[in-house]
């Protein structure tokens, strides 16, 4: 380079137009290429990112969307009244303790009249669920006329029957290797061929609660659980939160104690959830005496957990509202409590409110500190208040996830799809909120 | 400042409310719970649950509430205390130890009855298309210990050498040693080191000796799991782990024997000390690797929670725990008659459990 250079100006340590021009193009070229390099590894990590996501969901779907179609069986049931109300009072306590399976057992041996022996038959009524039974009973307790009648009811079928039908046991694998005898893989496929076995809706996943047996197990219970715990969060944690932040933001002032305040709610934020689990436990349940496994605890709880989320949320979308709105309702006589209430409030809600939803979708996949204060548990009944026993959603993964029967693979893989759809419904209408009512500047 | 005052105010309101709900609680705690509460075990869950929502369909009790603690938080919440906010039975895949026995006793929990409910066997499977080979417990302690005797000398320990199968044995398939277990917080890992490694460990006369005399020294090198890779901890979930050795032909997985039971088209017990797992041979007590489980009653609830007492008669009775019982069905491995009959009457005493 310095052999091109004229001698004036090299010696005052100058360059030329041109040199100038040539060291930029040099440069331009290198900075244009760590440009695409950026962007490159940039593309990388989005598709990485995407990679994941969709390699979840797949995995997911796959596993769980069967669960949405459950094997039912069509069952010709003569309701006898020798068996369902033998001495004809037709009461209401009578009727429910009835031997609805005596139904299923007859209605079963009439489709197979010539299977006999105990054990045969007793093989052939493990073809329908338990569940008949009590199907039956509804049935008979929702319109007692049917006794003495007959009707074409579907029931559900033995989660056994579900996997074959669903191909999840192998046809092909050894009689004593599989829950099926060869007999009765022989009355599945003769029942399927007739149209008296089919996957159907599965009303039970989403009608029941939890059970043992994987055909009866549903999302019910999980769901109100869910459901109520997030009412209690959502009604302590917004309103706390949201004056919490306001005094914080616009009143208190700057000297250390809210300093103190500032630091610890920061911390707080970040604190393991289980932490919370045990304090709920210290403090609601054993000082308070309040009931294990309810949703009003499990809600109190989330509401330590989601507080400082929705606070530091809130108090950004506080900082967000330009100063020029406060001074001009000073300017207009405003008091502070008016400037706040009429003019910065309305204007900072969407962004509060984006950030409850936020907190609350992180408290809707929390189960850790449910573990503590006891709704991680077996409960068959619809929770129905906030004080009775109950379960939630992700807690209803993990507790299925770990049990034998194989029908409860696609079951929670099933409720994680149910799951990811509340989280849906909660995010787009955190989205919908924020369109409709932010404002920018 | 007013505002200053209006957030005051409506502090003290939600100050008083929460006060209100508080004393709400406590006036709850102190009338009746309806429904019998059981917490404790993951592995006696699935028994325990069974029994419940069968109780629960007769209609004529609430069905009782499950809890999935895991034993050891389970005996401490069960040992708490007498009175319905505390739990009226526990489950528990070991015995209830004296420590724990102590505690309760201290809280006033002084009468517990024991139900041994059945066994568990705890199995090491393989997947179907993988080699099929038998191990002895002596082998199987071998292979994942961190520390075995040096084979020159002995009588002295050295990291362990082995790689693959054929190492620790020239009978054995020349495969890479790669078992999936459990972690170190569960019980079924706590069963694994008693029935597995101990045992094999104390095939070893001077090992065994250590016992009486160096209790730490014998628990070291007897429950010391390797790191090297060789024993992979696969997490809580046993499905996980079933899962990982069927698409793994040369892996051999430990998990509970309901789950081989449920998998039996893609998996296989592997024999043990030339045993294969069965229900018979684990009901006879020939497996040499079954645990027992238990559920404990809190003797002070009873006739006092609605439904306690009957709840455990479901539990005990031949519908549920015999032979063809429908636990049975589940997987768990009922007690030989003759236990099983005096297990029953026991219970039936409510006789308190002595150690």
């Amino acid at each position: 380079m310095s052999s091109t250079t004229d001698p004036a100006a090299a010696a005052s340590g100058q360059r030329t137009a041109a040199e100038t021009q040539a060291i930029v193009e040099r440069s331009l070229r290198r900075r244009y290429r760590a440009e695409k390099r950026f962007q490159a590894y940039g593309i990388a990590a989005v598709l990485a990112g995407v990679l994941f996501v969709v390699f979840l969901f797949g995995s997911i779907f796959s596993q769980g969307a069967s669960v949405f179609r459950q094997s039912y069986l069509r069952l010709q049931v003569f309701y006898d009244p020798a068996v369902i109300d033998p001495a004809g009072t037709r009461l209401a306590d009578d009727l429910a303790t009835a031997d609805y399976q005596a139904l299923v057992r007859e209605s079963l041996r009439k489709r197979f009249p010539d299977v006999e022996g105990r054990a045969a038959l007793r093989k052939l009524y493990a073809v329908a669920s338990g569940a008949a039974a009590v199907e039956l009973q509804q049935r008979v307790a929702a319109d007692p006329t049917l006794i003495g009648r007959s009707e074409r009811v579907w029931v559900l079928a033995d989660d056994a029957v579900d996997m074959l039908l669903k191909g999840e046991t192998r046809r092909d694998s050894a009689e004593e290797e599989r829950r099926l005898t060869d007999e009765q893989v022989a009355w599945i496929d003769a029942l399927a061929a007739d149209g008296s076995l089919a996957l159907r809706f599965n009303r039970a996943f989403f009608g029941n609660g939890d059970s043992r047996d994987p055909e009866q197990a549903g999302v019910r219970g999980a769901l109100f659980g869910s459901f109520l715990t997030l009412l209690i969060t959502l009604l302590l944690s917004f309103p706390i939160g949201v004056a919490a932040a306001v005094y914080l933001e616009e009143f208190a002032p700057r000297n250390r104690l809210t300093d103190v305040i500032e630091v610890n709610i920061n911390n707080l934020a970040a604190v393991p959830s289980i932490v919370f689990g045990l304090l709920g436990l210290a403090v609601f349940i054993a000082y308070f005496g309040l009931p294990r496994s309810a949703p009003l605890v499990g809600g109190l709880v989330l509401t330590l957990l989601t507080l400082p989320t929705i606070i530091i949320a809130s108090r950004a979308a506080l900082k967000a509202v330009p100063p020029s709105i406060r001074e001009a309702a000073f300017g207009m006589g405003a008091s502070r409590l008016q400037t706040v209430a009429h003019h910065v409030l309305p204007l900072a809600m969407p962004g509060m409110l984006t950030g409850a939803i936020i907190g609350m979708a992180r408290a809707l996949g929390e189960s850790a500190p449910l573990l503590m204060i006891g709704m991680v548990a077996f409960i068959v009944d619809v929770p129905k208040g906030v004080l009775d026993p109950s379960t939630a959603l992700p807690v209803q993964v993990f507790l299925w996830s770990d049990l034998p029967e194989r029908g409860f693979v696609e079951r929670t893989s099933g409720a994680i799809i149910v799951l990811l759809l509340f989280l849906l419904v909660m995010n787009a209408t955190a989205v919908v909120l924020r369109n409709r009512f932010e404002k920018r500047w | 400042m007013k505002i200053a005052c209006v957030s005051a105010r409506s502090l003290v309101v939600v100050a008083a409310a929460v006060a209100t709900s508080g004393l709400a609680g406590v006036a709850w705690a102190q009338s009746a719970r309806d429904f019998v509460n059981v917490v404790g075990s993951s592995t006696v869950y699935p028994f325990t649950t069974t029994v419940a929502e069968q109780f629960g369909r007769q209609g004529r009790f609430k069905t009782p509430k499950v809890e999935s603690t895991g034993t050891g938080g389970g005996i401490k919440l069960f040992c708490n205390g007498v009175g319905v906010q505390h739990p009226d039975v526990v489950n528990a895949s070991r015995r209830m130890n004296a420590g724990e026995l102590e505690t309760c006793r201290k809280n006033g929990v002084t009468e517990i009855v024991e139900v041994k409910i059945g066994f568990d066997g705890l199995t090491l499977s393989e997947s179907k298309r993988g080699p099929s080979f038998s191990l002895t417990r002596k082998q199987v302690y071998l292979a994942l210990a961190k520390q075995v005797p040096d084979p020159a000398r002995p009588t002295a320990l050295v990291n362990n050498p082995y790689k693959t199968w054929k190492d620790v044995d020239p009978a054995l398939p020349a495969l890479k040693i790669e078992v999936l277990g459990p972690p170190p917080t569960s019980g079924t890992r706590d069963s694994f080191h008693e029935l597995y490694m101990e045992a094999g460990c104390r095939s070893f006369a001077w090992i065994d000796q250590l016992r009486g005399m160096d209790e730490k020294r014998f628990k070291r090198v007897c429950h010391t799991v390797r790191e090297d890779g060789a024993f992979i901890e696969a997490g809580e979930n046993d499905n996980l782990i079933v899962q990982k050795i069927e698409a793994n032909p040369n892996a051999v997985g430990i998990f509970g024997f309901s789950f081989l039971e449920e998998n039996l088209d893609q998996l296989r017990g592997l024999k043990v000390d030339g045993v294969e797992p069965t229900y018979e041979t684990i009901a006879s007590g020939k497996f040499p690797a079954a645990r027992p489980l238990y559920v404990y009653v809190k003797k002070a609830h009873i006739g006092v929670i609605p439904g306690l007492k009957q709840f455990v008669d479901e539990y005990v009775s031949d519908k549920a725990l015999g032979e063809e019982g429908y636990l049975t069905e589940r997987g768990l491995v009922a007690l030989p008659r003759a236990e099983l009959a005096k297990m029953r009457a026991d219970v039936k005493a409510l006789k308190p459990l002595k150690l």
